[in-house]
């Protein structure tokens, strides 16, 4: 694994995005620096979704353009974030351990899973299938692929959904200290997520 | 080259644990052969000559079995979007998913061949003809199959569009492979030539067939 240059800062300048042939926002502009968490609210449909797909890169960008200064020039935007989305993409027939095991080796090329799983506290079913899994666990088991592969920008859609108030907690806690390291957050939210003193981006509504 | 081993033995992984992949395909192989002599009737010589082509047919169909959810499994669940998102080209992830598909359902159906040519009267230089051309010819089938299922990734129940999609340029391969099959058996043509073209359309099939599903995959992207 070849050391990756650290980003300092995510930068958005007029982004609009156009889904289904509707405009669902445009001339939006923000920045993220590094240690940085930006929350991004809005009403149901206000394109908060959409916004993290486009930064990942899996929406088109209608117009307007995001970058990550001072990241990996050999990657684009979506192979150094993290895009923990609606979907688990876990497989119900594999087992916990060998669903991250993959993710881990397909992402990154290797490390270790045992201390991710641990500590998403799931270390001691990581033999069970994941068809078993409560709803919680799969989403605790989504977050440990965040740990045990290492990139800079995480976008978060709706991270603590289907979780409990110690698993809240736990992924607090992932979050400062991926912050503390000089990460990045990118978060679609309807509440608090635990973290202090973050900015907030309101998308559609109240504008 | 990490990664395409990891996606490699998953999807192995899944196709043996999850069951249907390959007894399936297998299955429905042996029932479309077995078939044949009830709707042809108990003519050794007829069968005997048209063995090859029955086979064939058998596995081409058996073939397009799995294709549906060879991507689709990935597009619902949100594996797609992690894939897309990571280092290793789409492309490669792409062959690699079609090796893995190819090795879980295409190739139990080359080593079944031998055992159905008994029941159509071939004799052993042919059945070895057809299971060299099945195991020469059954990967462009799933390659060609990877570009259908790119193409239908988004459609709930896009199987039968699957097959509609991939049978018309399957056409090419099942000529070769049924010649060269007729080439050993009959002659007058030398099994190398057909043969040489049936490796030639998989080899062709296996590099166009990644790259045409990479780009329909991210055309389709929204």
């Amino acid at each position: 694994m070849r050391p990756i240059p650290r980003p300092t800062r995510l930068l958005a300048t007029e982004l609009a995005c156009v889904r289904g042939g509707r405009r669902v926002f445009s001339g939006l502009s923000f920045a993220v620096g590094t240690g940085e968490a930006l929350l991004v609210s809005g009403p149901n449909g206000a394109g908060k979704s959409s916004l993290l797909r486009l930064v990942a890169g899996l929406v088109r960008i209608a117009a307007g353009r995001i970058e990550l200064e001072g990241g990996d020039g050999d990657a684009n935007l979506g192979e150094q974030a993290h895009y923990l989305g609606h979907q688990d993409a876990l497989k119900p027939s594999l087992t916990v351990a060998e669903n991250l095991e993959f993710w881990t080796r397909y992402l990154d090329g290797g490390a270790a899973t045992a201390p991710a799983l641990d500590a998403v506290g799931l270390g001691a079913i990581a033999h069970l299938p994941a068809a078993y899994l409560s709803a919680g666990q799969r989403r605790r088991l989504s977050i440990a692929r965040l740990i045990s592969v290492e990139r800079p920008l995480w976008l978060l859609d709706e991270p603590t959904s289907a979780l409990d108030a110690s698993a809240q907690a736990m992924l607090a806690g992932l979050m400062r200290s991926h912050l503390a390291s000089g990460g990045m957050i990118l978060a679609a939210t309807h509440g608090p997520i635990g973290l202090e003193g973050v900015r907030e981006l309101r998308l559609g509504g109240a504008g | 080259m990490t990664a395409l081993a990891a996606i490699l033995t998953r999807d192995m992984r899944l196709s043996v644990r999850q069951g249907g992949g390959a007894l399936i395909g297998v299955l429905f192989f042996l029932i479309v052969v077995t078939l044949m002599p009830f709707a042809i009737g108990p003519d050794l010589a007829l069968l005997a000559r048209i063995g090859p082509a029955i086979l064939w047919l058998g596995a081409l169909l058996a073939s397009l079995l799995a294709l549906d959810r060879l991507i689709a499994s990935d597009y619902d669940d949100g594996a797609l979007d992690l894939i897309l998102t990571a280092r290793a080209p789409l492309e490669l992830a792409l062959a690699a998913k079609a090796l893995a598909h190819w090795l879980t359902t295409g190739l139990p159906l080359v080593i079944a061949a031998p055992l159905l040519g008994l029941l159509l009267n071939l004799d052993p230089t042919a059945t070895g003809a057809v299971a060299l051309t099945l195991a020469a010819g059954t990967p462009a089938l799933t390659f060609i199959g990877l570009i259908g299922a790119a193409l239908t990734v988004a459609l709930r129940r896009g199987g039968l569009l699957i097959a509609v999609l991939v049978l018309p340029l399957t056409v090419p391969v099942l000529i070769f492979g049924v010649a060269a099959s007729n080439a050993a058996i009959v002659g007058p043509v030398p099994f190398g030539v057909p043969f040489t073209i049936l490796c030639g359309l998989t080899l062709m099939s296996a590099v166009i067939g990644p790259f045409a599903a990479a780009a329909a995959l991210r055309h389709g992207m929204e």
